[in-house]
């Protein structure tokens, strides 16, 4: 199998470059495990990982030109030369790594924690089935940043729109039957870039590795708005 | 070099570190979170099962069963005190994470959701419990996400992808803080602090197959040991019955809580022969035993007949997909097989690690000054440690399910707690030990040195270490198996020294954190291999064909390994817990 993978060390090079690499393939191996094979060769490549089981959300690469975690992606359902770049429109700080503290700042703005309404009980705050169901889909975000990075109003505005994942985040908390700050989230959230930059692309839907629907989210938002302003 | 100060310092920002940190930073004290990899990384997001507490919303429960079952899952090397303590805590605990947002799946009364795990039971060993609250098959995601999100509510400072080298101490043993390396830059920096938690969490990585991450390499314990201080129970590992074949990948014993059971190649569901009562809900030592047992005697499933296989398919997709979505997903990525269709092929995978850095039921870290009981266990004032890099010691030998989130969460929060009151009347910075900050930077500059000779890789070493510990300090142990390994591992260590990297950048060197890491493991992996040749019985996970019985009489105590000399002693375990009676060792039944 041949790789190609992005290469950058800023403490050396001006420029980033493709490097070569071969590998015998092997049956069930994921990328992450190609990848780990190439670092037996060359153990100066850089790039994040840890649990290899697609819940830590540490490997988010660009891998034939869509995003996605390496370490629950089938080497052998790739198409050569499997191309390896770092996720697309952040700053690279050396090969496959990238800086992500934008896209880490964007979901802190959206207040990502839940505000119940006091008092609180002694015991659990109930929620039904139902209620709690509403969270499906929106709460299992392992923040690996594949769907903000793969979207191209993040690209021109991230500092502005807040992105797939924080906007994901925020329909989180609204969907939560225990949250008491509706009304100021949405109010915050209604304005012409922090949501409204979303042009329906779903380019965010296609990259997520977990299956969660951005898009939908975005959406929802966007209704809970419409009702509340009627 | 770049200097910090703190009120109080946490390394590692997993379930432990972060519900710590909620404590500090809401009593608006100056908290510094370090960790090597993004929070919301942290091993914790991995946990699927759940929590326990004696809650009692699907049938009865007390506190008081929860804590017999934990001393006799600990096969009674638990310290009764802090096992009462734990279970008592674990009510108002999991109340809390609920109220700070935690997805707790739900029962139609509109309660937090309990699934049945293994060695649980009511009334003191009668019927099978339901004591384990959880989200789907994502509860450690779904705890380590919301504490996240209220430590960033309260302001926590987080030194994200900071790697911590050393601890600093000073004569008298104090510890003033740590040396860390931005991973970014390769900086070093120090950082100060009037009190310290080490949350550093598990090293399954010193094992070839785990269910551990990447990162679980016992930093914080082998920083321990490199201060002076002893590990304690380290010969108890626990190898979870259901990993993936050959990939080590957990699968919840929420499955076998659902009512997946276990199956050989005859097709027979085994378990009922090693546990009539209890089956496939037996406690993880004995199923882990038994899959074994069944492999060696030939019953093995497979062209290699090397695994055996877990039946889920019976319960039907509807469950499945509600309760157990990710165990399905990780099945058909890494297993090949959709479970509602097939059984999934599992092996014992090394999973936890019930010894560590041994604490009070306060968290707060203590160590022997003397022979006599009260000497047994003196406090380091200002240091504490929680989560699966401690030992408090309430899994003894043998850790139940659900019970290490809750002991992370628990202890964690009653570190911080603690750290409160000591930060209150110790409020000045101990003056600084250069000798010891030297130390620390000795070893970080030791990686500078160019190849020289016949260089060896992190990498090759590494494997070589995870193999051996497979091989010497697995399942089933015997004197010879052990001290072989234990002679083995001497002279592996010893080639650390020859180890050189090839790559000495400094900006996101992967290679230098791998091999600090590899050092980590060295150290905690002869922790290991000491203290387990020395256990002359069976107890627990240290399970030994040639002691095949527990023994009481001689080894009912906690082993504590020091790392000058590899040498060991040991403590009695502390069997009267706070309020209720004792419970005497008894012969453990499922
Ligand atoms: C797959 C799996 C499933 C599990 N399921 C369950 C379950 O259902 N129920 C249950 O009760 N238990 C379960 N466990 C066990 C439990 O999840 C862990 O024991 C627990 O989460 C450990 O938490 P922790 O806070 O101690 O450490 P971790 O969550 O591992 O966090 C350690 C932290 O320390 C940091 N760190 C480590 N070394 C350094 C260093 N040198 N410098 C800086 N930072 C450092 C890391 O970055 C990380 O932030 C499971 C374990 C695994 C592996
Ligand atoms: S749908 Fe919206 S958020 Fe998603 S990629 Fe397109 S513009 Fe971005
Ligand atoms: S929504 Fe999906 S792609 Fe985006 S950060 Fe979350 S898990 Fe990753
Ligand atoms: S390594 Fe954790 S998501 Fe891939």
């Amino acid at each position: 199998m041949l790789f190609r993978i992005y290469r950058f060390d800023p403490e050396t090079e001006q420029a980033s470059s493709m490097q070569e690499f071969e590998l015998p393939m092997q049956r069930g191996m994921m990328l992450r495990d190609a990848l780990l094979l190439i670092q037996e060769q060359d153990e100066s490549l850089a790039f994040r990982h840890s649990c290899g089981e697609g819940v830590c959300g540490s490997d988010g690469v660009n891998v034939n030109g869509s995003n996605t975690l390496a370490c629950i992606t089938r080497v052998a359902d790739l198409k050569e030369p499997i191309e390896v770049r770092p996720l697309p429109g952040r700053p690279v700080i050396r090969d496959l790594v990238v800086d992500m503290s934008q896209f880490y700042r964007q979901y802190e703005r959206v207040d990502p924690w839940l505000k119940p309404s006091e008092p609180l009980p002694e015991k659990e705050i109930l929620q039904s089935p139902a209620e709690n169901e509403k969270l499906e889909g929106l709460y299992e975000c392992i923040m690996c940043g594949c769907c903000s990075t793969a979207c191209p109003s993040f690209w021109w505005n991230p500092d502005k729109f807040l992105g797939p994942q924080a906007l994901l985040t925020a329909c989180r908390f609204l969907a939560d039957s225990r949250d008491g700050d509706k009304q100021a989230r949405l109010e915050y959230l209604d304005d012409a870039y922090k949501l409204f930059r979303c042009h329906t692309i779903m380019s965010c839907v296609e990259a997520c590795p977990k299956n969660l629907n951005p898009t939908k989210a975005i959406g929802q938002i966007k209704s809970l708005m419409l009702k509340d302003q009627s | 070099m770049k200097t910090v100060q703190f009120d109080a310092l946490i390394i590692g920002a997993g379930g432990a570190g972060m519900n710590a940190a909620l404590q500090l930073a809401d009593a608006q004290l100056q908290v510094a979170v370090v960790s090597k990899v993004f929070p919301t990384r942290s091993h914790t997001v991995a946990a699927q099962g759940g929590v326990n507490a004696a809650l009692g919303n699907v049938m009865a429960d007390k506190w008081h069963w929860h804590m017999f079952d934990t001393v006799k899952g600990s096969d009674y090397l638990g310290d009764q005190d802090a096992i009462e303590h734990m279970c008592r805590e674990a009510i108002p605990t999991v109340y809390e994470l609920e109220h700070n947002g935690v997805p707790f799946s739900r029962l139609d009364n509109g309660k937090i959701y309990q699934r049945p795990f293994g060695g649980q039971s009511q009334e003191f060993g009668g019927k099978q419990a339901a004591r384990t609250c959880a989200a789907a098959d994502r509860t450690g995601h779904a705890i380590l996400h919301s504490l996240y999100q209220q430590n960033i509510r309260a302001k926590t400072h987080f030194f994200d992808e900071y790697f911590a080298v050393d601890l600093i101490r000073d004569e008298e043993g104090f510890i003033l803080g740590v040396l860390a390396l931005e991973i970014a830059t390769g900086e070093p920096i120090l950082i100060e602090s009037k009190a310290t938690l080490i949350a550093t969490g598990g090293g399954g990585q010193v094992y070839r197959t785990t269910s551990n991450a990447h990162i679980n390499t016992g930093d914080g314990m082998a920083m321990a040991l490199r201060a002076g201080i002893p590990l304690q129970d380290m010969e108890f590992f626990q190898f979870h019955p259901t990993g993936i074949a050959g990939k080590g990948m957990l699968i919840t014993e929420g499955v076998r809580g659902e009512g997946g059971y276990l199956i050989n190649s005859e097709g027979e569901r085994f378990m009922e022969r090693y546990a009539s009562m209890a089956k496939d809900l037996a406690s993880r030592d004995v199923v882990s035993r038994a899959i074994v047992t069944e492999i060696n005697e030939g019953r093995g499933c497979g062209p290699n007949k090397d695994h055996v296989l877990l039946k889920v398919d019976h319960l039907g997709e509807e469950v499945v997909a509600k309760r157990l979505p990710s165990i399905r997903e990780s099945s058909r990525i890494f297993a090949g097989i959709d479970p509602v269709e097939e059984p999934i092929p599992v092996f014992p995978t090394a999973h936890y690690m019930m010894g560590g850095i041994p604490t009070d039921r306060f968290a707060r870290v203590v160590m022997p000054l003397g022979e006599e009981q009260d000497e047994q266990n003196a406090v380091i004032p200002g240091l504490y440690a929680a989560g699966e890099c401690a030992c408090a010691s309430v899994h003894g030998a043998n850790r139940l399910g659900g019970n290490s989130l809750l002991d992370i969460l628990v202890f964690g929060r009653l570190a911080g707690k603690d750290i409160i009151d000591y930060v209150k009347n110790n409020p000045e910075h101990r003056p600084l030990n250069q000798a010891s900050v030297d130390r620390a930077l000795y070893r970080l500059n030791r990686w500078e040195l160019p190849p020289e000779g016949e260089a060896l890789s992190v990498n090759e070493l590494r494997c070589e270490l995870q193999k051996l510990m497979e091989d010497h300090a697995g399942v089933f142990r015997s004197e010879e198996v052990m001290q072989k390994g234990v002679l083995k591992l001497q002279a592996l260590r010893k080639k650390l020294a020859q180890v050189r990297l090839q790559h000495r950048g400094k900006v996101f060197n992967t290679a230098r954190i791998e091999a600090l890491e590899l050092e980590n493991l060295f150290d905690i992996g002869m922790a290991i291999a000491v203290a387990a040749a020395n256990r002359k019985e069976s107890r627990g996970a240290h399970a030994r064909p040639d002691y095949p019985k527990r023994d009481d009489q001689n080894w009912m105590k906690h082993s504590l390994y020091f790392q000058q000399g590899d040498r060991l002693s040991y403590k009695a375990v502390r069997s009267t817990p706070l309020s209720v009676e004792s419970f005497p060792p008894k012969e453990r039944i499922y």
